[in-house]
């Protein structure tokens, strides 16, 4: 076969030299680049995490667990004499707990059973709809779930700010994450697994309770982790439903207090400025220690 | 009937809730915002004026719109050569070294900081710092709201697209190696034409949270009802009007503020859908 | 037939040591010359180090991490550890084990890669003309004609790996690299690619990494059995297979291990 090119003559390879170092140095540069905004992405959580501290851990003491924050006077006071506040944030603790609590009871159970729906009759075109139903749920701003859950439960059933409304919000939130999340371990299943049950003539209750659910455990954990650690923090739509309350509360028709809502309340005070960095600094450790567990959780299964 | 029966109408039932939600949700959004639309009409979103004094109520809700849309699109310009860096360092530079979890674990964490955090530490800490470079005199604004936002939304900018990234097959790469290409050229002209979709989508929905963050928004806006004039001049936004007045409002000002939220549902729902849409074609 | 050491090479492989960590070695102080106008096989069990020797001829293989290499392979007279990657791999172009056209490109764009990559601007009749010689040197010009400009996906897979030949031909290498070209091929579309590299060593020097031996014993001149690591034997092909030295070649050959 003959070979014409036509760029004999002109070899291919001497072309290139002139281009050489334009190239290679524009290689370079670009990760230079690379390695520059990636180092600037990750010193924003450094630089946050970092000033919560240095700014928080003074205020964190045995008090800050035990008792309710002061009123913005005796904060003053405090300020002028030049002592740490006393007081500290258990109304918001324990209402952060109970109204996470009580949206886990709601939005586990279902986002785990709808999950199972969706991982049972994934070709079906109705679940199809209810999957892309539920991540357009994901998508919904929080501030418009805290809207709707005012009108809804506020005004409807409890008739004020209550624990029920912020749990309902907080429920809402978490029902798409526990959903996908169960839809998502149940699919890293092998199916022989399942097909071994069924063929042994399991009952297909027990195939979910015995099989699917105990292989899929740790993939539910961590889902479900994450989910929390994604609700803790939130404040929005707590404003809207919870409101706040001075002290500790677990009656659940009436407003409570939340580590988040004490800390806004904090920010609109200008006597408690010193609260808002411990405060912070306590729900941030909480929620990054949960993602943490989410992730250790996760890795021992792999 | 028997067990397995029982179980899958127990599921299926479930699976209701979801709708009910749903539609409950804006059915809810729409029966509230009537009376404000009844009396303002379309004008709604055309219109400026936010005015709650009794007697002479108007409320029109393009202030709140412009300034939404304004901080999240500055925020998507600044996080997506940010994302898309770390993208790059994660899933391809360093791929599968020490380095490269480190970071993808600190962009992880960045997901995890309450926005309320974000809202602190852009108040006390870099407001103050833009004042004191002389960018603007009280440091609030679109530009200080922006600028937050496009941290928080960086994981979300990220995650896919570094799965995209990394799903671009190595015999391609080394394709485009033994043809003596450089690096930088085995990223443009390969990885990039072939992760393009995953990396799209990834930065619409990342907008699409833009679109919906509330506090730290409102920490930092300004909270002014004109009309931002720049970007370092104060404004509001669709979800920090509704934070900042819901606690007082009621009638006409109640029911502008539910429209405004079906609103931003209707504009955050659109945006996510298109997201989805993207990485529904790419699954197939 | 000359005797293996008259004939003219072109790379000449000294020493050459791989080691992907510190006390790993894939290949080891392997020396030899690969002869022009000749397609040397290189056998062996999986695992001897076929591929990373291939590999190291255009230092493909440094796209591993962690990789450290001593002893050198010259082409010609120069040594490729000190050529730059992008000229070297120009000189020696390679074909992989899979097809693997780029997907988001068209027939056209995928044989002129190359030269998009690079950044070398030529001109359009310039572009036709290599896109055509090249597709013809493999054969391929008839079947994809009326359709350069459609993304590639819609090829078998022996026309997707005769593409990529070509992709590697465009740029006139002086070697052609091949890492099991036909191990993910039917036979019929293994057989074509075997006749147009008979065809092409007219032009070019070929080595080719196989564990098929019957393919080695019909295409290749020269052949090498790697084992361990080591180049155990290297020598005319119809040796190899008739009369080979070691007796680990011969357990090989007659199919008593690998």
């Amino acid at each position: 076969m003959n070979q014409t090119n036509i760029l004999a003559g002109k070899k291919v390879t001497e072309l290139i030299p002139d281009l050489f170092s334009g190239r290679k140095l524009k290689d370079r540069l670009f990760l230079i680049g690379i390695v520059i905004f990636s180092l600037l992405t990750i010193s924003m959580v450094v630089l946050i995490i970092g000033s919560m501290i240095l700014k928080g851990y003074h205020q964190i003491n045995w008090a800050f667990f035990t008792q309710s924050p002061p009123d913005t006077f005796q904060a003053m006071m405090a300020k002028m004499s030049g002592k740490t506040i006393p007081g500290g944030i258990i109304n918001g603790i324990t209402g952060s707990l109970y109204l996470v609590g009580i949206a886990s009871l709601i939005a586990i159970p279902f986002g785990v059973l709808i999950g199972i729906y969706l991982y049972e009759n994934s070709k079906k075109k109705y679940a199809g709809f209810i999957r892309d139903i539920t991540d357009v749920l994901q998508g919904v701003p929080s501030i418009v779930i805290g809207l709707i859950v005012y009108l809804w439960v506020v005004v409807e059933i409890t008739h004020g700010y209550s624990v029920l409304a912020g749990s309902v919000a907080l429920a809402i939130m978490m029902l798409p994450l526990i959903i996908r999340s169960t839809e998502e371990s149940l699919k890293m299943i092998p199916d022989t697994l399942k097909e071994a049950a069924i063929a042994l003539g399991t009952p297909y209750y027990k195939v979910v309770m015995r099989v699917l659910i105990p292989s899929s455990f740790s993939g539910l954990m961590t889902g479900i982790l994450l989910a929390i650690s994604r609700i803790l923090g939130e404040t929005a739509p707590l404003m809207l439903t919870t409101l706040g309350n001075p002290a500790i509360n677990w009656n659940i028709a009436k407003p409570v207090s939340a580590v988040p809502l004490l800390i806004w309340q904090f920010y609109n005070d200008p006597n408690m400025v010193d609260l808002i960095w411990s405060s912070s600094l306590f729900l941030m450790g909480f929620v990054l220690l949960l993602n943490i567990l989410s992730k250790w959780i996760a890795a021992r299964q792999k | 009937m028997n067990s397995d029966k029982i179980l899958k109408y127990i599921l299926f039932t479930a699976s209701l809730l979801i709708l009910l939600i749903s539609g409950g949700m804006v059915f809810s959004l729409v029966r509230g915002a009537m009376p404000s639309f009844h009396e303002f009409g379309w004008k709604f979103i055309i219109s400026s004026e936010w005015d709650p004094t009794q007697g002479r109520e108007q409320y029109g809700a393009l202030l709140f719109i412009v300034g939404t849309l304004l901080t999240s699109v500055l925020a998507l310009l600044i996080a997506v050569p940010l994302a898309f860096s770390t993208s790059l360092f994660v899933a391809e530079y360093f791929k599968n070294t020490r380095i490269a979890s480190v970071v993808s674990t600190m962009v992880d964490l960045l997901a995890g900081i309450p926005s309320i955090i974000f809202g602190l530490w852009g108040f006390y800490i870099l407001r103050p710092f833009i004042v004191s470079i002389g960018l603007s005199d009280q440091g609030y604004g679109i530009f200080t709201s922006g600028l937050i936002l496009a941290f928080m939304i960086i994981p979300y900018a990220t995650s896919l697209s570094n799965t995209s990234i990394s799903m671009v097959s190595n015999e391609l790469k080394e394709a485009a190696y033994s043809l003596g290409a450089t690096r930088l050229e085995v990223i443009w002209n390969v990885i990039l034409p072939n992760a393009r979709s995953g990396i799209t989508a990834s930065y619409i929905l990342a907008f699409g949270r833009a679109l919906g963050e509330t506090l730290a928004v409102t920490m930092l806006i300004g909270n002014s009802n004109r009309m931002p004039t720049g970007l370092f001049s104060t404004g509001n936004t669709m979800s920090s009007v509704i934070a900042n007045q819901f606690g007082e409002a009621s009638g006409l000002q109640l029911s502008s503020l539910i429209e405004i939220g079906l609103l931003l549902f209707v504009m955050t729902t659109i945006i996510n859908a298109v997201g989805k849409f993207i990485i529904k074609k790419l699954n197939r | 037939m000359n005797d293996i050491n008259t004939q003219p090479s072109i790379l000449t492989i000294e020493n050459l040591s791989i080691a992907y960590d510190k006390d790993k070695l894939a290949v080891k102080n392997v020396s030899a010359t690969i002869k022009k106008n000749a397609i040397t096989a290189i056998m062996g069990p999986s695992g001897c180090g076929k591929t990373t020797l291939l590999r190291a001829m255009n230092r493909m293989h440094e796209l591993y991490p962690n990789i450290s290499t001593t002893g050198q392979i010259r082409l010609y007279d120069e040594n490729i550890y000190d050529m730059s990657t992008i000229k070297l791999r120009r000189k020696i172009g390679m074909v992989f084990q899979r097809p693997n056209p780029f997907p988001t490109l068209s027939i056209y764009d995928n044989v002129i890669a190359g030269y998009k990559l690079n950044g070398i601007k030529l001109k359009r009749s310039e572009r036709d003309e290599i896109v055509e010689t090249s597709l013809k040197n493999v054969t391929l010009w008839d079947e994809v004609k009326n359709s350069l400009h459609k993304k590639g996906n819609f090829l078998s897979g022996g026309q997707q790996q005769r593409l990529c030949i070509a992709r590697a031909l465009a740029f006139k290498p002086d070697v052609i690299l091949l890492d099991e070209p036909t191990s993910a091929l039917d036979p019929i579309a293994t057989a074509k690619i075997e006749d147009l590299l008979i065809d092409l060593k007219e032009n070019y020097s070929i080595v080719l990494v196989t564990h098929n031996m019957s393919q080695a014993a019909r295409i290749s001149d020269n052949a090498m059995y790697m084992y361990m690591g080591e180049l155990i034997e290297y020598d005319e092909t119809t040796k190899i297979f008739t009369n080979p030295k070691e007796t680990s070649t011969q357990n090989y050959i007659t199919g008593r291990f690998g």
